[in-house]
């Protein structure tokens, strides 16, 4: 496995306390987390509204943060559309992925970027590049398809996710957030992805990792923060953190420890009242025994 | 560990291949079922009504005509359907461009090719509005479509009514009528060869077809149209310009509708408030038969084109075969009820649902 580069090394991107209010409502509190290159800083979510579409929004240059900084390679940026944030090699893959069922993969590779060739002087959709590149660069993350007109829509969860991830890598992402890959995903097919995150950051490709799966987190991230209800509960590098303790800020603690007393209540009343009606057919039962 | 990934993913290709070849045989011919269609509509009226002159010149001159005027239409809500929006408007459109020529060459002193370029831009600006309205209020273009259906049937009766007093205009063909000599006139009005011979809205027809299958499959804006109807917030997010995509297809639509119109009229050499009505239905009825969906996102120009063609053939076969007309609506009901289970089978099939 490569190991996190060194800690002195300039992040490629850097949250730093940044918030994000709409109105008076609180959507993100002082976020922090450091991504390096070929690194993957994984994001743990709390629960729902957590504030993953914000931090998503804000990363990729849809929302500007009401307060704190965010750095590329250690120089203060500020995104003023998604468009700067592409500039800067941002790239988002959505958990729907973009992807069209209905159309090839190629298709489906290029869709909005077609490579174009001439024919006599009539600009037109390339499908000879488009086909040979898209194979070869889901072949490089150990992808095969056999047909290259293949509809997307034929592909298992785990083949479109590594799809959408590749075309990403393909133009040019050098910081790739992934949101909730592995989510609504099996075992096998989550374990493909997984292994896709670590080819992508082999290529010394930063990678935000969004997810509510903390074994798949402490499996590829390099560094974890949770964010729960628009705040983190901390920034952890590998190692000073482990996973059950993670599990226990991301369930919140101590919300979690107020339902388990609330379940062991219940369990007690309900056996209770088992046991009341057990006692009260006894007698019952014990007189069918004995005239049978 | 790596040689265990591979592995692992060229299993999970080669467990999927049998079922895509299938799936992806029918994924690449769209048009197929319309191919063997219009061969078995064909096969039907060669033994029905093969010696009745329906395969004799004036015959055939009849069907393909018929077919070329319905595939003008049907190839624009083709391209539109693919696009995943309708445009119920077809037909109204068809007689408000009519109107739209008609009314300035007769009664304003128009030339007749000033009129044919007033149609067509006022034609495709209305296009225009109706697609606009579509992609910026998000409603099913479906019911702003109907909405401009009656809104555009009523106004070519009523300005019809109120500029001149009829609803028919006539004295606008090419022999001897005011488009007689008419420079653009002639390119809608012209006949190669003699009784029987080849009209323009054939030849029309014929350019159309190449055209917008050329654009559908070997273009970027092709791309852009299955991308839209596929499912047009993926296509958003990759940058696809969505919104701009379906507005050109509606006054693609539009301009085929107009193209229909003008044909129409240099033929019979009059505009009428009522041409064209029901056309909406038969144009998308073509394109459905010709394999495109319903929901969008999949479809083939070619096979809308033999969607027509069988229209055009069992509509005139049913004449000649001698049955009472009216068996016509059962037969071509029946052809649309196999065609949509058809595609919704071809779809399922592409896209991996059960």
């Amino acid at each position: 496995m490569p190991s996190s580069a060194p800690p002195a090394a300039t992040p490629l991107i850097e949250f730093r306390n940044v918030s994000k209010y709409f109105g008076n409502v609180v959507a993100l509190e002082e976020v922090s987390f450091r991504v390096h290159s070929g690194g993957v800083a994984c994001c743990l979510l709390g629960d729902n509204g957590a504030g993953k579409s914000t931090l998503i929004k804000t990363l990729s240059g849809v929302h500007q943060p009401s307060a704190g900084q965010i750095f590329i390679e250690g120089k203060e940026v500020a995104f003023a559309s998604p468009r700067d944030a592409m500039a800067y090699g941002i790239a988002t893959v959505y958990q729907d992925l973009a992807l069209v069922p209905l159309m090839s993969i190629p298709r489906n590779f290029f869709m909005g970027r077609e490579p174009l060739k001439r024919v006599f002087g009539i600009p037109t959709y390339d499908s000879t590049l488009a086909n040979r590149v898209a194979l070869e660069e889901l072949n490089k993350f150990g992808i095969r398809v056999p047909d290259p007109n293949q509809a997307v829509g034929t592909l298992s969860g785990g083949q479109k996710q590594c799809l959408a991830i590749a075309r990403a890598v393909y133009f040019g992402a050098k910081i790739l957030i992934l949101d909730e890959p592995t989510a609504a995903l099996g075992v096998k097919q989550s374990a493909n992805v997984l292994k896709m995150v670590m080819r992508v950051r082999s290529r010394g490709i930063g990678i935000i990792f969004i997810t509510h799966n903390v074994q798949h987190a402490t499996l590829v991230g390099d560094s974890f923060s949770v964010l729960n209800r628009g705040r983190t509960l901390g920034y952890y590098e590998k190692g000073e953190i482990t996973g059950d303790e993670l599990y226990n800020k991301m369930a919140g603690g101590r919300e979690m420890m107020d339902l388990e007393s609330d379940l062991r209540a219940l369990q007690n009343s309900l056996a209770g009242e088992t046991n009341a009606t057990t006692a009260h057919n006894a007698p019952a039962a014990a007189h069918n025994a004995s005239t049978a | 560990m790596s040689d265990n990934s591979e592995n692992d993913s060229g299993s999970v290709a080669a467990e999927r291949l049998r079922q895509v070849s299938l799936a992806n045989r029918l994924l690449n011919r769209p048009e197929l079922g319309s191919v063997a269609g219009a061969v078995l509509v064909f096969a039907i009226f060669a033994i029905l009504a093969g010696d009745s002159g329906m395969f004799s010149l004036d015959g055939i001159n009849g069907w393909i005509k018929l077919a070329s005027y319905l595939g003008v239409i049907a190839i624009g809500a083709c391209l539109l359907m693919i696009a995943g929006e309708f445009d119920l408007s077809v037909g109204s459109m068809i007689g408000f461009a009519g109107m739209m020529i008609a009314i300035p060459a007769k009664y304003w002193g128009w030339p007749v090719w000033a009129s044919i370029m007033f149609a067509f831009s006022g034609a495709m600006f209305l296009g225009f509005i109706n697609g606009y309205i579509v992609v910026k209020t998000r409603l099913p273009s479906f019911i702003v479509s109907l909405a401009f259906l009656f809104i555009l049937r009523g106004l070519t009766t009523g300005l019809a009514i109120y500029f001149t007093n009829r609803t028919i205009i006539g004295g606008i063909g090419m022999d001897g009528g005011l488009a007689e000599g008419d420079w653009l006139a002639s390119a809608f009005g012209f006949t190669i060869g003699g009784e029987y011979g080849v009209q323009a809205i054939v030849i029309w027809f014929l350019i159309l077809a190449a055209v917008a299958s050329f654009v559908l499959l070997r273009t970027r804006f092709g791309n852009w149209i299955f991308a839209a109807g596929g499912d047009a917030n993926a296509a958003r997010n990759v940058g696809v310009p969505v919104d701009r995509v379906k507005i050109l297809l509606f006054m693609f639509t539009a301009f085929c509708a107009t193209l229909y119109a003008t044909c129409e009229m240099m033929e019979y050499g009059s505009a009428a408030a009522d041409r064209g009505v029901l056309k909406e239905f038969e144009a998308i009825i073509a394109a459905v038969i010709g394999g495109t969906l319903l929901t969008g996102g999949y479809g083939s120009v070619i096979g809308a084109c033999f969607g027509a063609l069988i229209f055009a053939v069992v509509q005139v076969g049913i004449n000649y075969s001698g049955f009472d007309n009216s068996w016509y609506g059962v037969v071509l009901g029946v052809l649309l009820l196999f065609a949509v289970v058809f595609n919704n089978y071809v779809r399922r099939r592409a896209t991996g649902e059960k």
